[in-house]
């Protein structure tokens, strides 16, 4: 371990305490705002200490560091705006749209990991196992969560969507994306498979949250930001990232929790709510009875 | 590589398990607000982005640079930006509650 690393890994554990903190603080209201600011400290942390250990350790090129800069001031200023402009009701929304593209980000993350090492005979399972995982997981929480976002706004039925066979259908995307995951795991580095994972996995996400109530979306949001917190990582195994390794892991226990609190507080068990999107009938009488 | 992968194995799972301590019996007013903060540190997946442009060196790393770049960044910047704008409901009254029972037991 050289001294750079050393170095870095220090910042990362300081960045992950002030993530625990700030959490441990947003327990109690009068601390919450605090506790938000000090998390976000250890964000900074945390992507500062980055960017100077990947200019040290491997530099990369120009076009590489443009492509980056330019995409994070479009999705810097997009996030900025609409969190200072959306109206306090359209708040749920909105973060259901961060916690999308969120996923997506994980998914691209992994995926951009898998062509950089196409040129390689054989992954090494520790590699190819997260990224399979990562792919579907941010796949599943993008599609989702926009379809979830949709349904808070009002611009998809609030009402349980379900038409025939969408169950049959939701089934065959997940054993293919399945098949297509192990099958990945089998052979050399191949960019088609890892594009039915990815294309499968967006399909089951819609199809998982379209029968789901819109009184019943933000237990949803609440399960799905858990997700991503774990397709996050996962994509710290893929590149070896200890941020996000911790940081992903926190939000996937928390945001379990959270949600079956949430479930809680509605009356609901979380269970229920996702067979029942599934098409078992008990989310179409539950959340028609609540509207 | 087995070094690395305990290592990073034994981290992920004390993070879950400090994940699951550090949230338990929360009010539920702070659900939402909770959930939001949540979504903001998973905005974390920005290293990821900063890591793989470091490393890009094809037309599709580029393309996926950009894309993970301009995701992560709505997700970190757009999080804590409302995360905080829905607590500062939470902090505004809290100066005025205790003032007006002040003033109550005064008179």
């Amino acid at each position: 371990m050289s001294i750079v690393e050393f170095l870095a890994g220090i910042l990362y554990l300081s960045a992950a305490t002030l993530f625990v903190i700030g959490l441990h603080m947003m327990r109690a209201p009068s601390t919450a705002r605090q506790g938000n600011l000090i998390s976000a400290g250890g964000m900074t942390i945390a992507v500062l200490t980055t960017i100077v250990f990947a200019v040290i350790d491997s530099g990369g090129d120009w076009i590489g560091w443009a492509a980056l800069i330019v995409g994070a001031a479009l999705g810097a200023t997009y996030g900025i705006v609409r969190a200072r402009t959306v109206k306090m009701t359209a708040i749920p929304q909105l973060v259901s749209i961060f916690n999308a593209v969120g996923g997506g980000a994980a998914a691209a993350v992994a995926f951009a990991d898998f062509v950089a090492h196409l040129s390689v005979t054989s992954l090494d399972l520790t590699m190819s196992i997260p990224i399979a995982l990562d792919v579907a997981i941010g796949s599943i929480t993008f599609s989702g969560s926009l379809i979830a976002a949709g349904k808070l706004q009002g611009i998809i039925s609030g009402k349980p969507l379900t038409f025939p066979g969408a169950r049959v259908i939701n089934v065959i995307a997940a054993v293919i994306a399945l098949g297509a995951g192990v099958l990945l795991l089998l052979v050399p580095p191949n960019l088609p498979l890892l594009l039915v994972v990815l294309v499968a996995s967006l399909i089951f996400g819609v199809l998982m949250v379209l029968p789901i109530g819109g009184a019943d979306a933000p237990v949803i949001v609440s399960l799905l930001n858990a997700f991503t917190g774990l397709a996050v990582a996962m994509a710290g195994f893929a590149i070896d990232n200890q941020a996000l390794i911790i940081a992903g892991a926190l939000v996937g226990a928390a945001g379990t929790i959270l949600t079956l609190q949430m479930a809680k507080a509605m009356n609901r068990s979380v269970g229920a709510i996702i067979l029942g999107g599934f098409g078992t009938g008990d989310a179409k009488t539950t959340s028609g009875a609540a509207s | 590589m087995i070094e690395t992968l305990f290592g990073n194995l034994a981290i992920f799972v004390l993070s879950l398990l400090v994940g699951v301590e550090v949230i338990s019996k929360i009010p539920s007013t702070l659900h939402t607000p909770m959930m939001s903060a949540a979504n903001a540190i998973h905005g974390v997946v920005i290293a990821g982005a900063i890591v793989i442009a470091s490393v890009a060196n094809s037309p599709a790393g580029y393309v996926l640079t950009f894309t993970a770049g301009a995701l992560a960044a709505a997700n970190v910047f757009g999080g804590y930006v409302v995360t905080d704008r829905m607590l500062r409901m939470f902090t505004r009254p809290q100066p005025t509650a205790p003032t007006d029972v002040t003033q109550k037991d005064a008179s």
